[in-house]
């Protein structure tokens, strides 16, 4: 794909990253660069005729909150979310994802925006951003040259295994988490040989509000590497609304969530493998929840 | 045709201006074009961290960093970590606790060891193992790689007391 690149371009405005997204060839978006470099030199790039470098936008940086919003930039880094208060005290959820997130080298480089985008199903952050409730937000030039944004649920961001709904003269700008009325109980699980480095083979992610009588509502439960997107398991979701759990309910909502998967055979493990895995940890993940 | 793009960094303290494709990495502009090879090419694809190098300061893979992503930044190598009294009780640590076996992934174990040093001046056993998982030994020392990162610490607390 580098060999096509006649044009590199860092721009430090929205408006020109934009412009240059627009333009006849488009543009090859790069941020942290982590998984374009690896990604580029395998051939598996769009050769397009810019790359286009948006890591000195400040718009695009910062984690702030805005209302009952968390609005995540897109430049934001996971090694970010290890740390920043915000995130912890709003969205405790992602700081534990990011610890588990590649190795600290890859998180000190690696954005928020780039994980979204390359919509690797086994994409890390994206089953606690879906739990989460996430909207992207995407921005492009109108035809008077003014900002244009619209924003989407994550889930209906995904189109496929790296595909995305992402126009090619869009980019993302922010993933918005809105805040609950009350802290989510959330739980999170990677599976891996090792905490680092590995592409996991199943990971799930769950959130929910508990009432005072310990009945669980907006409950979310997503999973990624078992589909060709991050998913969320609606049917197991469903069955949990409203209800209180115990071993019995967390058992008969991990079969029904296991169903509703669509796991692959591949070099990190099989389809059997995967849908066992996800039944015996969500189960597990529920079980704990109702324990405390 | 292909791009070639000139970039200003500053490289262990010292201004350098090179000339770059769209298509290198730091690392090769480090070894390659620089001839600084202290900072090892192991795989290529950040799953070693043999090229682990501080950019403004934080820890990350050459091998993942676009050369064209250098401009105006600051780079530290292990060469220049070299000058750092701080990094010299990590290199000394490393020697005395025997961490060094083949060596090759050494350069990059100390540059990540520097870095957590920095943000964490005492690390138990434990966070030394988190903090290199991202860094592969072949010759299997982890043990006493993590021997000395700890020691590295108790040295730096003794001789800057808090």
């Amino acid at each position: 794909m580098m060999e096509s690149v006649e044009r590199y371009l860092a721009p430090t405005t929205l408006q020109q990253a934009l412009a240059a997204l627009g333009g006849p060839r488009g543009a090859t978006v790069l941020a942290g660069g982590t998984d374009l470099m690896p990604q580029g030199r395998a051939g598996r790039v769009p050769a397009a005729g810019t790359l286009l470098n948006i890591r000195h936008i400040a718009a695009l940086e910062g984690i702030a909150l805005e209302g009952g919003t968390l609005v995540l930039g897109a430049l934001a880094r996971i090694a970010d979310f290890e740390r920043d208060a915000l995130v912890r005290a709003h969205a405790p959820l992602l700081a534990e994802v990011a610890d588990h997130f590649a190795s600290p080298q890859v998180r000190n480089a690696a954005t928020l925006g780039g994980n979204v985008c390359n919509a690797s199903p086994a994409g890390d952050t994206l089953p606690a951003l879906l739990a989460l409730d996430a909207e992207v937000e995407l921005a492009s030039l109108g035809s008077a040259g003014a900002i244009r944004t619209r924003r989407l649920p994550l889930e209906a961001f995904f189109a496929g295994p790296g595909r995305t709904r992402r126009e090619p003269h869009e980019l993302l700008t922010a993933v918005r988490v809105q805040l609950a009325p009350a802290p989510r109980v959330t739980r999170f699980f990677k599976a891996g040989t090792r905490p680092a480095l590995d592409i996991s083979p199943v990971a799930i992610a769950f959130a929910a509000q508990r009432d005072a009588q310990g009945r669980l509502g907006a409950v979310r439960l997503a999973f990624g590497a078992v589909g060709p997107t991050p998913l969320r398991a609606r049917q197991a979701e469903a069955l949990l609304e409203g209800r209180r759990l115990d071993g019995a309910l967390a058992l008969e909502a991990a079969q029904v969530a296991a169903g509703e998967a669509a796991p692959i055979d591949d070099v990190r493990a099989s389809a059997w493998y995967r849908r066992e895995l996800l039944r015996n940890m969500t189960r597990r993940i529920l079980t704990d929840v109702a324990e405390h | 045709m292909s791009l070639s793009t000139e970039i200003r960094f500053t490289l262990n303290g010292v201004q350098q201006r090179a000339s770059v494709g769209a298509d290198m990495s730091a690392l090769q502009l480090l070894r390659d074009a620089i001839g600084l090879t202290g900072t090892k090419y192991g795989c290529g694809e950040g799953e070693c961290g043999a090229c682990t190098i501080l950019v403004d300061g934080r820890a990350v893979n050459a091998c993942l960093l676009f050369a064209l992503d250098c401009q105006g930044r600051e780079l530290t190598t292990i060469e220049g970590l070299a000058q750092d009294a701080r990094a010299r009780v990590v290199q000394e640590a490393f020697v005395a606790h025997g961490a060094v076996q083949c060596g090759f992934c050494t350069p990059g174990m100390v540059m990540q060891a520097a870095s957590l040093l920095a943000s964490h001046p005492q690390p138990d056993a434990a966070a030394a193992r988190r903090a290199i998982e991202g860094n592969l030994c072949r010759c299997t020392g982890y043990e006493k790689i993590v021997e000395a990162i700890v020691a590295a610490g108790r040295t730096l607390a003794n001789k800057e007391p808090a």
